[in-house]
């Protein structure tokens, strides 16, 4: 593994939302390191926990939720508890965000080109005029052709992978060092999906900025990550390089979902299937949250909630891979 | 755009023809005119005259298409109670009556969209829940029990303004105006406010609404997430987006006042449009009613074309035909 | 992959309450049950949290009672022309120098107590009120369920004729309708029939916003697969309709239906308020505020500020409850 210094730093996160009910934990005790120009991918299932991730590392916590443990380190520096207005120059500067669905995300009634101007200035001390040259030379460099024209268009006047593109160029316009992206393809046509991906990948690797790639495709991190993160109920179940983790899962719950993905080329009589479904997160199971899915549960699984353990070149938070773990323990 | 303004053009004319329809038929089979005109004593002959007269026997629609031709030129026939023109009656009443809507109307928009852009942007100040309060109140209260408490208290108790009538006319180009006199001023702010009160705390709802559903959209996340300052965002992205649904909205509330205003009128004495309704109505003056129907309509049927287009300025999306579609 | 239900019991009520389940059939123990996830559920936990929204129930709650009992409630009952005394007329409020505690809010210029004649008026008010908004939700549902789920023309035509209405404000509408009908009847037929009239012309202007939600409820659940395979199977479209689109409207037509009420008793008061609404003869709030209007410059203000007040009130509260309803129930906001 090459030493490569870490971009973001997140340790021990933790976000709750408080209600009536008492406490929602949404993200519980979550680290992990992004390195600088690598992707990192996060996949789960719907409530995992990705999104809400992302939102505490580029503080956009919508109240009532809100970090509850933990830091989050950029560059070396702390930013989960800075203030309003110093968390606001990071934004966009430091770590840029781009969400699901373009169409939503781009103000309607501004044009493109006064979007990214607006940001660049806001960002960096250049003139107009040069605000609007680099505008154009970035929409040029996101694909999108005849830029000059283009610029002074309305975000309904391109197609939805256009749009996304429009995203990336605002995202990346004042080069950060991170970007978060959620779901960036869930809300675009497959055709266009690896497209989009590939931008983002080849324009992070020409600006030198790290990815997060919170998804639930797996295809997508596949060919993108170079490390992935499974999220299960709020925690990191594995987190290590992504052939590893795709080909020789040490999670139990991983096996069952890389398992359950149809693969062109193999035969196949059934598809894995795990059963039962992802807790609520009110009704998180006492132990490893997984245990009453897990095939291989044995008696420590029911009682201990188990820390990510190092296995090989991953870590994975299974008593299955505790040191002392005979085998015939784990067989039950 | 042209076939924009065409369509639109073509339900105005719809609506004009409908209402047209309603009104005439108010004059064929509500009450009978010729006994509204010359009484009960008339004898027979003077009533097939004056059938004839009318043109009463010549076949319906015939009777309807000379009515909108009439009506087109602004003539309605004789009030049944006054006997006077009804165009000269309604000529001698608009003025009063556009002016009170006019001066209510710049109160409702000028105090109650900074309201309402407020109490958006500052959701749980002390100041906000004030204003909340007061607005609940005052879509409560029907706007004849808000005129009544202002004459009682500004005009009864305190003694500092009137509470009836129109004052201080000055005529220019034909047009009888109270606004440029500071008697005709105090004259109309007491019903002004009365009437501008409802209208004030609905605008403010609305803009609040409307600024809260933009402050949650993910355009706006997005403008966080790229480090925009906070107030660029409320007053530039935020306001602009609340702004454009209002103006339609806003448009239609001014046709709101018109209604309103009859209330007021009643209320203040105003001699306007809407006292000259209410005595219609009480005396089955028909022609009065159907020509007061007309023009109301009119004058919704062309703010709603104004309020069309003014969104098709400021709305870039209905601005293009054709959606780019190259990828 | 994860499920997606809710509002999951964790143990039916049936199993927690034996007796209730072994004695009562089906139907009870669905009540029982509903009600008792009612009382556990988000809805009225946000109305517990929320004093204001109490105090307004409460209020509502109270008026419509003193409404509905009003013959025994008021002191005095106010129709009976024998039992006026003219000699008690133009007494001011009982706290008043020369007032009189038989007349707690004092009397009017025949005698007539102020309390009492509130009371008949709030419930005069309320019935109209009341039945103005059950008959606009009854009508523009059936138009909006139609329009929506046969589409075409009628849909077109329905819309267009919604459209035009609401252009006008639905003051003009009721006005219109009071003053076309009011030319048409005798004034024998006005006094007995005005206050159909009336509650007509207010589900007159009202209805376009039932109409609309149903039919945009209508518009999304047409679609659904489950309507496709009742139509193959050959159950009535009606039916359909009935069984699956009304359930899913009926929160937003409540919240139409409370914030509808507020409008259309403002609409009677004003309209009697007006001369045009209510006559004398069985008077509501608003008759009773015009005509007290007359006596307000020579000083005998109790006669049309109390009944202005009970009107207010009343409106404000109901206001209060369509507002909390509104909020209570947008998936949104919770």
């Amino acid at each position: 593994m090459s030493t490569k210094k870490p971009v973001l730093e997140v340790r021990n996160l933790r976000v709750e939302f408080p209600n009536r009910r008492g406490n929602l934990v949404a993200v519980d005790d979550v680290s992990f390191t992004v390195n600088e120009g690598e992707v990192l991918g996060v996949v789960g299932e719907s409530g995992a926990g990705k999104s809400m991730t992302g939102s505490a590392i580029i503080g956009l916590l919508e109240p009532p939720g809100r970090i509850a443990g933990g830091e989050v380190w950029l560059d070396g520096e702390r930013i989960d508890n800075l203030s309003q207005e110093a968390m606001r120059k990071i934004r966009g500067k430091r770590i840029g965000m781009v969400f699901q669905d373009p169409l939503t995300s781009l103000n309607p009634l501004y044009t493109v080109g006064r979007q990214l101007i607006e940001t660049i200035l806001t960002h960096q001390d250049l003139t107009e005029a040069q605000a609007r040259k680099h505008a154009i030379d970035l929409l040029g460099e996101v694909g999108i052709p005849s830029p000059e024209k283009r610029i002074d268009q309305y975000p309904h006047q391109f197609s939805g992978g256009m749009r996304q593109r429009v995203v990336i160029a605002l995202a990346l316009c004042v080069n950060p060092r991170m970007i978060i992206a959620d779901e960036p393809t869930t809300a675009l046509d497959v055709s266009i999906q690896a497209q989009i991906i590939k931008l983002l990948k080849r324009l992070c690797d020409e600006h030198g900025a790290a990815i997060m790639l919170v998804t639930h495709d797996m295809g997508v991190i596949a060919e993108t990550a170079d490390r992935v993160a499974v999220m299960y109920a709020g925690r990191i179940a594995e987190i290590g390089p992504v052939q590893d983790v795709i080909k020789k899962a040490k999670h139990p719950y991983t096996e069952g979902l890389m398992g359950s993905i149809p693969v062109v080329g193999h035969d196949l009589e059934r598809l894995t299937q795990i059963e039962g479904s992802m807790p609520r997160l009110t009704e998180i199971p006492r132990g490893c949250a997984f245990n009453p899915r897990c095939p291989q549960v044995f008696d420590r699984c029911r009682v201990e909630r188990p820390n990510l353990i190092d296995v090989d070149r991953s870590s994975a938070a299974c008593w299955l891979h505790a040191t002392g773990t005979s085998k015939t323990e784990a067989a039950e | 755009m042209l076939d924009f303004i065409v369509q639109r053009l073509v339900q105005a004319v719809f609506v004009m023809l409908v209402v047209a329809m309603i009104s005439f038929s108010l004059f064929q089979f509500v009450g009978d005119p010729v006994n509204n005109m010359l009484g009960p004593e008339a004898t027979t002959e003077q009533r097939m005259a004056a059938r004839e007269a009318l043109g009463l026997n010549d076949p319906v629609p015939v009777q309807f298409v000379k009515w909108v031709g009439n009506a087109v030129q602004g003539e309605f026939g004789q009030s049944y109670r006054m006997g006077r023109e009804v165009n000269t009656l309604i000529a001698e009443r608009l003025p009063a009556t556009l002016e009170l809507v006019f001066v209510s109307a710049l109160l409702a928009i000028f105090v109650g969209v900074p309201m309402g852009v407020y109490t958006g942007l500052n959701r749980h100040s002390f100041l906000s829940k004030i204003f909340l309060t007061v607005s609940l109140v005052g879509i409560s209260l029907p706007t004849f029990l808000i005129g009544i408490l202002l004459i009682l208290v500004f005009g009864v108790t305190l003694g500092w303004l009137p509470t009836f009538g129109r004052g201080g006319l000055t005529t220019v180009f034909g047009w009888e105006t109270s606004l440029l006199s500071l008697r005709g001023w105090s004259h109309i702010i007491l019903p002004a406010v009365t009437l501008a009160l409802f209208q004030l705390t609905l605008i403010m709802r609305l803009v609040r609404a409307e600024m809260l559903e933009v402050l949650r959209t993910d355009y706006i996340k997005f403008a966080r997430a790229r480090g925009l300052p906070q107030r660029s965002i409320n007053f530039g992205h935020a306001l602009k987006n609340t702004l454009v649904p209002v103006i339609t909205i806003m448009g239609l509330q001014i046709g709101a006042l018109l209604a309103f205003s009859i209330i007021t009128e009643t209320v203040f004495q105003w001699p306007g449009m809407g006292l000259l309704i209410i005595q219609a109505i009480n005396f089955a003056d028909i022609p009065i009613m159907s020509s007061y129907l007309v023009l109301v309509a009119v004058f919704f049927v062309l703010i709603n074309l104004i309020v069309d287009m003014l969104y098709y300025v400021v709305d870039p999306r209905l601005r293009i035909e054709r959606p780019a579609s190259t990828k | 992959m994860s499920s997606t239900n809710t509002n999951q019991a964790s143990t039916s009520p049936e199993v927690t309450s034996p007796d209730v389940a072994a004695s009562s059939p089906r139907l009870w123990r669905r009540i029982y049950g509903n009600t008792r996830s009612f009382f556990d559920g988000d809805i009225f936990y946000s109305f517990r949290q929320s004093p204001l929204t109490i105090v307004a129930f409460l209020v509502t709650m109270a008026m419509f009672t003193a409404a509905l009992f009003a013959p025994w409630v008021a002191p005095y009952d106010t129709y009976d022309l024998g039992s006026l005394n003219l000699m008690d007329a133009y007494k001011p409020p009982a706290w008043s120098p020369g007032g009189d505690l038989n007349y707690l809010l004092g009397t009017d210029d025949q005698g007539r107590d102020v309390l009492s004649a509130m009371i008949f008026g709030l419930r005069i008010s309320l019935l109209v009120g009341f039945s103005g908004v059950v008959l606009a939700a009854a009508f523009g549902m059936v138009l909006g369920l139609v329009s929506g789920y046969f589409g075409g023309w009628i849909d077109a035509v329905i819309m267009r004729i919604a459209d035009v209405q609401l252009t006008f404000p639905a003051i003009l509408i009721a006005l219109m309708i009071d003053g076309v009908a009011s030319s048409v009847m005798s004034t024998q037929a006005r006094a007995d029939f005005k206050i159909y009239v009336i509650i007509l012309a207010i589900a007159a202007s009202l209805w376009v916003n039932f109409a609309r939600t149903v039919r945009g409820s209508t518009l999304v659940e047409k679609n659904r697969e489950y309507v496709q395979a009742a139509k193959v199977m050959g159950i009535h479209p009606i039916l359909i309709m009935l069984r699956h689109v009304l359930p899913n409207v009926m929160g937003p037509v409540l919240v139409i239906a409370t914030l509808s009420l507020a409008v259309a008793i403002l609409t009677e008061a004003t309209l009697s308020f007006l001369g045009v609404g209510v006559p004398p003869t069985n008077p509501s709030l608003g008759t009773l505020i015009r005509i007290g209007n007359n006596f307000l410059f020579s000083g005998e203000w109790w006669m049309s500020i109390f009944p202005g007040v009970v009107l207010v009130v009343l409106v404000l509260a109901v206001n209060l409850l369509g507002d909390w309803l509104r909020d209570a129930l947008n998936p949104k906001l919770r």
